[in-house]
């Protein structure tokens, strides 16, 4: 409480005057051989094989898709351009109003259970004295699980049956059986479900990790208030959390937005269309109904996504920006 | 920075780097002189006696083509793999594909032309025109059928018995099945009876099940017009006996989302009772999905009102980028491996003899490929070395050939039984679903894909 933000603030300040005097002006003189002889060539050599991999692997499949929404092929002959046909093919399929309220629908479950859990998991836990170590390895467990495999186990464990392993725990405590995924109200839910167990590990560890930068000074001050445990929550921890609370709310969004291996694994986009997602319908359109025939729609839906991403991300950028600052 | 070693270190990474990428997309060149060709053999996770068998034909085959070296692929048949493959330039250069998909792949123009071959070889007349049909565009061909099943009803006999039933006397009449599915049921707790809903096999089931009674879901003008005719009696009545099968008998099971491949993991694990797929399935059944012989039978799907049986199958075909030499071996290849198996008595006896010897099936009921005198020939030669259980099938022996095979309906076939997916869905997962406003709306998306 003694302490003031002044010292730590002063270095970085200093340094951040330093360099553009210095350094800004020679640069622009610089010629190729100044740049050789400053050791140019090795720092490309050295950059090189990240610049090959990028290009390959991420860049250039970004540019051809891009290329691609706007022509037809069968990944035989030339494609022919065909302008904006394909978006709005896309936008005339009856089934995108769908994949777009269900994948929304998906990312608001997500949020309504997944955000919140991991938060309240962190907090008990880091409130826990004893094997922690062993809280946390229980915690992460899912993550390590192959999430294809977590997928075919659980759908095991949703059979529909009244021997089924949900159903035969609930008949335990007197609920009927509860068609899982086998009914359009409830097969999202069960989705969530799984996802939520499976990703919540590695939330629950970066929380975790957050908490123990919360000073424990004002913990104390609270505990000499009088505070009860949840107006500490509430007061302190929430509070000193938000940065992070943020980052991990985007980035959730953003993981949502582009759900596949849930619906493609247990549901393939059933029954009745309930769990089709953006990312299925990418899928169908180049595998499923056309055998990669329309790989245009394909890709002109995964642009559009693309851009909803992006402004999401920009979102991200610009309010992270404001918050480590602040 | 400066010095030189560092410069030629960081140099030579780069190149191994670069090295490596090129070596990734090395392409196999023949040496040797030899033409070789890349040939589909077994889904992953085909028993190991399947490769036994293939390894010996291999032999058999290069004995008596020397210029030729087979390189055998491991392959299934799956939309995302094949346009993967394509694009990628990995596709086997022989391979085979269902006839529900080869319409699609011959409106994107992604099958090799082989009509000279096949009139070379002799075959054009000779094929059944129902089957060829599925693989011509105007009057090219673009495949061999070299394999056709007709749809079957397959049922498990010890689920018949444990519920009382009598195997050897399976449901004739779409009544029948729906009390042998009930009496499962109730006796078992297994489904009775199920269908396909899943991956577009909801939609290729209910195209059957309409054939079966009757009706069509698609009018074809010839002249690449079609008329959607999806909201027929037909199709309603197949929808409201499977609404009634869920709803009123709950005799379906619990698992409403199953494509070609769960059903068939489903039967063979005993957990249903009957249900309907092609005829040839039961190779399968056995060499990838584990089914003890001794449940399986097998007969033929009910066929009322002037209906007939939705046939289909398979044909050989070559990659769109082989090359001329390439081709030219695919096709002796496909000759050899496929097709002289059908007509000759030598080649039929070969076959069967390395397949039984590595206890694959042998004699699984299909429909002929070429005529019905040839196919019956073709299974006494092969006698001594069928080892089906054809005496469990006697019912679809006996009675196929007293129902007309219906061909698939050929407009936009796969986009349009996406579509019906989601209606038998709905069907069996909502009690209250509007069979007619459902059948409408589909009716209307077919049309507008129908008219693009």
């Amino acid at each position: 409480m003694t302490l003031t933000a002044k010292p730590p603030a002063a270095p970085p300040a200093g340094g951040d005057d330093v360099p553009p005097a210095a350094s800004a002006p020679p640069r622009r003189r610089r010629g190729i051989r100044t740049w050789v002889r400053g050791g140019g060539l090795s720092t490309l050599a050295f950059l090189a094989p990240m610049l090959i991999v990028f290009t390959v692997f991420s860049w250039s499949p970004i540019v051809q898709s891009m290329v691609m929404s706007l022509q037809e092929t069968n990944l035989l002959d030339p494609p022919t351009w065909v302008g904006l046909d394909n978006f709005a093919h896309v936008l005339n399929d009856p089934l995108l109003g769908t994949a777009v309220v269900n994948t929304l629908y998906f990312a608001l479950l997500a949020l309504l259970f997944g955000f919140p859990l991991p938060i309240l998991v962190a907090v008990l836990m880091s409130e826990v004295r004893r094997a922690k170590g062993f809280y946390s390895a229980l915690a992460y467990l899912p993550v390590v699980v192959p999430p294809v495999v977590a997928v075919l186990l659980w759908k095991v464990f949703y059979d529909a049956s009244p021997t089924g392993l949900f159903n035969t725990i609930l008949s335990w405590v007197g609920i009927p059986p509860q068609p899982w995924l086998q009914s359009s109200a409830t097969a999202m839910p069960s989705l969530v479900l799984e996802a939520t167990w499976a990703a919540a590990g590695g939330a629950i560890i970066i929380y975790l990790a957050a908490l123990l930068s919360v000073p424990p000074e004002l913990y104390d001050a609270a505990e000499v208030d009088g505070a009860t445990i949840w107006q500490k929550v509430w007061n302190v921890t929430l509070p000193q959390l938000r940065g992070i609370l943020f980052i991990m709310l985007i980035l959730q969004v953003i993981a949502t937005a582009q759900v596949f291996l849930e619906p493609y694994l247990f549901t393939g986009g059933g029954p009745n269309n309930a769990t089709v997602t953006i990312l299925l319908l990418i899928y169908r359109y180049a595998f499923q109904n056309s055998l990669g025939g329309d790989y245009g729609e394909a890709t002109a839906l995964s642009v559009m996504l693309a851009i909803v991403l992006a402004l999401l991300s920009w979102l991200y950028f610009k309010l992270t920006e404001r918050w480590s600052t602040s | 920075m400066k010095s030189p070693r560092t410069v030629a270190i960081a140099g030579l990474a780069a190149f191994a780097m670069v090295g490596a990428l090129a070596a990734c997309s090395a392409g196999g060149g023949s040496d040797s002189g030899k033409t070789e060709l890349r040939v589909a053999t077994f889904p992953p996770g085909a028993d190991e006696a399947a490769y036994t068998a293939f390894a010996e034909q291999e032999k058999q085959f290069e004995k008596a083509h020397p210029e030729i070296d087979i390189i055998g692929v491991e392959y299934e048949w799956e939309g995302p793999t094949f346009a993967v493959q394509l694009a990628g330039g990995s596709l086997p250069d022989v391979f085979t594909v269902p006839f529900t998909d080869s319409k699609t792949l011959l409106e994107n123009g992604q099958l090799m032309d082989v009509t000279d071959e096949v009139a070379e070889l002799g075959y054009t007349d000779k094929f059944n025109p129902i089957l060829l049909d599925a693989v011509k565009d105007g009057d090219r061909i673009y495949g061999f059928p070299r394999q056709a099943y007709a749809m079957g009803l397959h049922y498990n006999r010890t689920l018949f018995e444990e519920a009382g039933l009598d195997p050897d006397n399976p449901p004739a009449t779409w009544d029948e099945i729906r009390e042998a599915a009930k009496t499962i049921s109730e006796k078992t707790g297994k489904a009775g009876f199920m269908e396909m809903t899943q991956n577009n096999t909801g939609g290729w089931q209910l195209v059957a099940a309409t054939a079966a009674r009757g009706g069509s879901i698609q009018e074809d003008h010839g002249d690449g017009t079609y008329t959607s005719t999806i909201a027929n009696d037909a199709t309603k009545a197949h929808l409201q006996y499977l609404h009634d099968l869920r709803w009123e008998d709950n005799s379906l099971g619990s698992n409403f989302l199953l494509d070609w491949g769960t059903i068939n993991q489903e039967f063979a694990a005993g957990n249903i009772g009957m249900y309907s797929s092609g005829s040839d399935v039961y190779t399968a059944l056995v060499r990838d999905f584990s089914l003890d012989p001794d449940d399986y039978g097998l007969t033929v799907v009910p066929v009322e009102d002037g209906g007939g049986t939705l046939g289909g199958g398979d044909i050989a075909v070559v990659s769109p980028t082989a090359d001329d030499e390439t081709k030219a071996a695919a096709v002796t290849w496909i000759d050899w491996f496929y097709m002289q198996k059908l007509l000759d008595e030598d080649a039929a006896v070969l076959d069967a003899k390395t397949l039984a010897e590595s206890d694959q099936a042998v004699g699984t009921p299909v429909l002929p490929v070429l005529d019905r005198e040839t196919y019956e020939e073709s299974l006494t030669w092969i006698e001594p070395y069928i080892n089906v259980p054809r005496d469990q099938m006697t019912p679809f022996i006996e009675g196929v050939w007293d129902q007309t095979p219906m061909g698939e309906p050929k407009g936009k076939t796969q986009e349009i039984y996406a579509l019906l997916d989601t209606v038998v869905q709905a069907v069996l997962t909502e009690e209250n679903a509007d069979i007619d406003a459902l059948l409408e709306q589909a009716d209307a998306d077919a049309q507008a894909l129908l008219d693009e």
